[in-house]
């Protein structure tokens, strides 16, 4: 029935948004931002345990829709032991490929995120999948506390 | 029902013949925005085919034949509303921009510090926002009369807040989140006791029921026409004439004025003093063509038959395991507004969207509401008179499929 979404809707991201990894309060955290989409009312709290430039430990609350609840558990998932540096690169890929601006999918560098993908084909999503990403770029900036899409 | 000519309206409006992701569009998001009947996209092409000048300035043919449309149409509002006069009827840019004109020269000249607002929790931001605006600009305060689990106001709660400090009363019609019909004769009777001028935010409830401001005796009406099957960017303030003449105008430029010097300006009469600048005259005569449309079927067999449709709506979302409807008044209009248990509102209207269905998700301009509610958001299925039953039943079919398939 629902066959036009299953790039959208692929099973692993029904898989974290069931599951999600890495959910929940780290007390010792070194950073801890929160983000915002006023839009649809996701809200996220994102927790980094870092050593030097290195992220070492990410977790995650918060309630979302599928879409942005399957991004940022892949994200905590896929940034733990990468450098700041890394994990901005990282976005920057993620952010070309949900926005459509480069219609390649890298599968080497952007690995399991490529389900996340077929945002691109849904203009109105695009920001749910990206907040965790703009909530972690706050976080590696430390330039505030709370981040929102608008 | 039977007598409600549904196929005949169903054929007036053009768009519902488009196709959505290859799938008949169900459109099922008309609380944020009707659609339009060819009669009103018609009057509109011939306006500015045939018809179209600057009103109220040349003497020329074309203008005077402008005037005489735009001016029609305010005496067709006049009617639909059985206002007294045509002076009471403002034509602005929505309902917003209304409540916006009202705060900012009725609530400036009338309410000062320590005066008291009163509105309910079931506002749009637009009922809100404004009053906040001028409490912070006056030192006025805003009251807030608490709703109930149903959703509908208590309205124990919302009398003992009328005080002798409150200054106006300012109620939405009918929720545009909730779909509950809030009770408005109530409410200005026991304003009216107290002398309390009371404004009714109606751009839910007037594509939905027969709206007599006379009969209801409230001092302001406001409502949009892009949700009466009207054009966007154009709406009503509708204003008792004595309190209209007493409130300074709200902006200034061509057509509210009589005489200007550089020494003073001497304001035009009602209903002109407030329609400063050329106004959006097609659309105002896009409106007077809706509201002969809705007179030819009747706002009241619209009520019924809307409210047979919601009823049997409700029937079927009640059966749905784990959706949980969000307002449950008694009176309620053609809204329903609902929640699934662990399925995101934005992934329901994605989902449903994939389906040709269009509803709306979000927090629909009242956070509040949400927040009372312990939601983020809703998803709202919203009902206009072409709606029919076999397009509840796509809805909840649909609702059904993606429950499976989120497992």
């Amino acid at each position: 029935m629902f066959d036009d979404l299953r790039d959208l809707y692929q099973e692993v991201i029904f898989d974290h948004n069931r599951n999600p990894r890495n959910f929940h309060v780290m007390q010792d955290a070194d950073r801890k931002v929160e983000g915002f989409n006023p839009l649809c009312g996701d809200r996220l709290t994102l927790f980094l345990k870092m050593d030097g430039d290195k992220i070492t430990d990410a977790s995650f609350q918060g309630s979302g829709c599928a879409i942005s609840t399957a991004s940022v558990s892949l994200m905590t998932e896929i940034i733990k032991g990468k450098t700041e540096a890394e994990a901005e690169d990282l976005f920057s890929k993620f952010h070309e490929m949900t926005t459509g601006k480069s219609k390649e999918i890298n599968l080497e560098a952007i690995g399991k995120l490529a389900v996340l993908a077929g945002v691109r084909e849904y203009p109105a999503r695009v920001k749910c999948a990206t907040l965790a990403w703009h909530t972690l770029d706050a976080a590696i900036k430390n330039e505030q506390d709370s981040i929102s899409t608008e | 029902m039977t007598t409600f000519p549904i196929e005949k309206i169903r054929a007036d409006f053009p768009i519902l013949q488009e196709k959505i992701r290859n799938k008949p569009l169900v459109y099922l998001d008309n609380a944020a925005s009707c659609q339009k009947p060819q009669q009103v996209i018609d009057s509109i092409v011939h306006c500015y085919s045939h018809e179209y000048a600057n009103v109220h300035r040349g003497v020329h043919t074309l203008s005077v034949k402008a005037t005489d449309r735009y001016e029609g149409a305010r005496e067709k509002v006049k009617d639909f509303i059985n206002a007294q006069s045509t002076k009471e009827i403002v034509f602005v840019r929505g309902a917003t921009e209304a409540i916006n004109l009202i705060a900012q020269t009725f609530g400036k000249s009338n309410i000062k510090a320590g005066d008291e607002i009163l509105i309910t929790a079931m506002e749009h931001h637009s009922n809100i926002v404004p009053w906040q605006m001028l409490c912070a600009e006056t030192g006025a305060i805003l009251k807030v009369a608490p709703i109930n689990l149903q959703g509908e106001l208590i309205y124990a709660e919302f009398e003992k807040l009328i005080t002798d400090k409150t200054r106006l009363v300012s109620v939405v019609h009918m929720s545009n989140a909730l779909g509950t019909v809030n009770p408005v004769e109530k409410i200005i009777a026991a304003a009216k006791a107290k002398n309390i001028p009371v404004l009714l935010d109606g751009a839910q409830a007037i594509p939905h029921m027969a709206v007599d401001v006379q009969a209801l005796d409230c001092d302001f009406y406001v409502f949009s026409g892009h949700k009466l099957y009207a054009p966007s960017g154009i709406g009503v303030m509708y204003g008792k004439q004595a309190l209209l003449e007493a409130m300074p105008p709200y902006q200034g430029g061509g057509d509210m004025i009589r005489k200007v010097t550089f020494e003073e300006t001497e304001y035009n009469a009602l209903p002109y003093k407030f329609e400063a600048g050329t106004p959006s005259i097609a659309d105002v005569i896009g409106l007077g063509a809706a509201i002969d449309y809705l007179n030819d079927i009747g706002m009241d067999n619209i009520a019924a038959y809307e409210a047979e449709l919601l009823n049997y709506a409700t029937v079927k979302a009640k059966q749905i395991k784990g959706l949980r409807l969000i307002g449950e008044a008694q009176e309620k209009g053609a809204i329903l507004s609902f929640v699934l248990d662990k399925i995101h509102p934005h992934d329901i209207g994605t989902m449903l969207d994939s389906l040709g269905i269009a509803i709306r998700a979000g927090h629909h301009c009242a956070m509040p509401v949400m927040d009372f509610f312990e939601v983020p958001a809703t998803a709202r299925a919203s009902f206009a008179m072409y709606n029919t039953k076999e397009e509840v039943d796509v809805l909840i079919n649909g609702i059904e499929s993606l429950i499976e398939i989120f497992g």
